[in-house]
């Protein structure tokens, strides 16, 4: 009984203003709760003020705005890649898969904020280009290429003789491999692909160069309005978090659907 | 039925066919036997252009296959083809392994195909399998289904290759059971094989491939009891 009451009891000291005055242990708990006060003033002037929430609201918007546009197109752009190079291995067309290997390659020994910038201002230079969607494409295209070798290494760990079964049977290629190979090699990709789509979340937090104001960039302006920049940038860091945790939890969801052939 | 004429095939260095001339007819039952690296199994692979032969002409009925302005999927639809691994799509239930092909190609609606699989199964005994995925099953009922599934495509000719290689001794016994059968009912067949038991009671006649020729053929039992080439001698005295 006495043991369970403590804590209770410090705590009733620790706010009484009486206690307070007194003696050693209970100044350094008045200075913990100083502390705790500023911390919490610090968050509150990043958040409550002139409606500051709706800025991150609104980072929040573009960044995911940003990212699902930018996951389409890479997934279309990886999956054309993809097929095209393993498909022109089997109708021996060489130059296409050259011209694949080429993009894989400058995409991936780029750094990514150079690309953007080069995509912003090389490509849309006219004044009322939409930098989201700049964003969304450059991202798409950068995201495409690893999204390529993902599928690619995907569709190579399906057993050959699923794709002569289908052959076998008087599918054509095309058909083979989206009633068969695909459907097979996503549940092989997929970890990959879940890893691939969350650090592109992330990355859009660079799309702020080219002016965009998403999550990152959102967190800055107000911590350079609040004088306290700590603040900003952890609410910011907590957004990605929450939202890098909730698409890891959707992935895990939809690989377990689909392991539902394997065995028993 | 099918004719092949002076059929080659070539891996990097290695000519895995060194010329066959050879004529199936319809309702034979052809068995290639011979020893590993013969060239039996690109033999038969090439008959239905899973092998692209390096020279060569390929015929099915009446019409030369290896060139460019045939359409190679109409043709693979009326041969069926059974593999050493089975090769059943894990993704997919048993039925829908069946039906696949009809459906997608528009030779049997949804309902046709269905049924057609339903009897199928029923006539190998799997009909409460219908739902199951291909891991659930044993390699004796995998070979089976991948058997059916061929057939519901309404084949002229079967091309078996090992089709009990990889399967458990106690299973060769069904799956030889499904082609003897099949036999019986009049389907062509081309099967490579190392079931020689099979081959003296099914086959109308046995082929003995070695270094990518066909070095001697017969009907079985001039083939097993008086072979001529000391190479079949020699491999019969191995395996028998």
């Amino acid at each position: 009984m006495q043991k369970e009451s403590r804590p209770l009891y410090l705590v009733a000291l620790i706010f009484s203003k009486e206690v307070m005055k007194g003696e050693k242990i209970l100044y350094l708990s008045g200075s913990w709760f100083n502390w705790a006060n500023d911390l919490y003033k610090s968050f509150y002037n990043a958040l409550i003020p002139n409606q500051r929430y709706m800025s991150y609201i609104n980072g929040l918007k573009i960044t995911l705005l940003i990212s699902f546009f930018a996951v389409i197109i890479g997934i279309l752009i990886g999956i054309l890649v993809a097929v095209l190079k393993v498909a022109s291995v089997n109708y021996k067309m060489r130059w296409l898969s050259n011209i694949c290997n080429i993009y894989v390659n400058v995409i991936r020994g780029t750094p990514l904020m150079v690309q953007l910038l080069i995509i912003y201002n090389l490509i849309f230079t006219s004044r009322n280009t939409n930098e989201i969607v700049v964003g969304a494409v450059c991202f798409g295209i950068n995201s495409g290429a690893y999204v390529a070798e993902i599928i690619r290494a995907g569709i190579e760990s399906v057993d050959k003789g699923q794709m002569e079964a289908g052959r076998s049977l008087g599918l054509s290629y095309v058909q083979t491999m989206r009633k068969i190979i695909l459907p097979q090699a996503i549940k092989n990709i997929l970890p990959a692909l879940g890893n691939e789509f969350i650090t592109l979340i992330k990355e859009t937090s660079v799309a702020s160069v080219i002016a965009v104001t998403e999550l990152t960039k959102a967190a800055q302006y107000i911590g350079s309005r609040t004088w306290k920049i700590l603040p900003p940038l952890i609410i910011a860091a907590l957004c990605y978090l929450v939202l890098v945790m909730g698409l890891s939890k959707l992935l895990s969801l939809f690989e377990r659907r689909l392991a539902k052939g394997d065995r028993n | 039925m099918i004719v092949t004429k002076n059929l080659k095939k070539v891996f990097g260095n290695n000519w895995v066919l060194n010329g066959i001339d050879e004529t199936i007819n319809k309702g034979e039952k052809v068995v290639v036997i011979g020893p590993s690296g013969s060239g039996k199994s690109t033999f038969l692979r090439c008959l239905n252009l899973l092998e692209e032969p390096t020279e060569g002409e390929i015929w099915f009925e009446g019409k030369k296959i290896n060139d460019k302005n045939v359409d190679i999927n109409k043709i693979r639809q009326k041969m069926g083809m059974v593999f050493q691994q089975f090769n059943l799509f894990p993704h997919l239930t048993v039925l829908e392994n069946i039906t696949l092909a009809p459906t997608k190609l528009g030779i049997m609606t949804k309902d046709q195909a269905d049924d057609k699989a339903i009897e199928l199964l029923n006539r190998i005994g799997l009909k409460e399998k219908a739902l199951s995925y291909p891991n659930q099953l044993s390699g004796g009922q995998k070979q089976r289904i991948a058997i059916i599934r061929a057939l519901a495509m309404n084949p002229d000719v079967m091309l078996f290759d090992e089709p009990t290689s990889a399967l458990d001794p106690e299973m060769v016994g069904e799956v030889l059971e499904l082609m003897e059968a099949l036999a019986q009912e009049g389907m062509t067949m081309v099967v490579v094989t190392h079931e020689m038991r099979f081959a003296k009671r099914v086959a109308t006649r046995v082929m003995f491939m070695d270094e990518g020729k066909i070095v001697e053929q017969n009907t079985p039992e001039a083939f097993f009891d008086n072979p001529q080439h000391p190479r079949l001698k020699e491999f019969l005295s191995k395996i028998l």
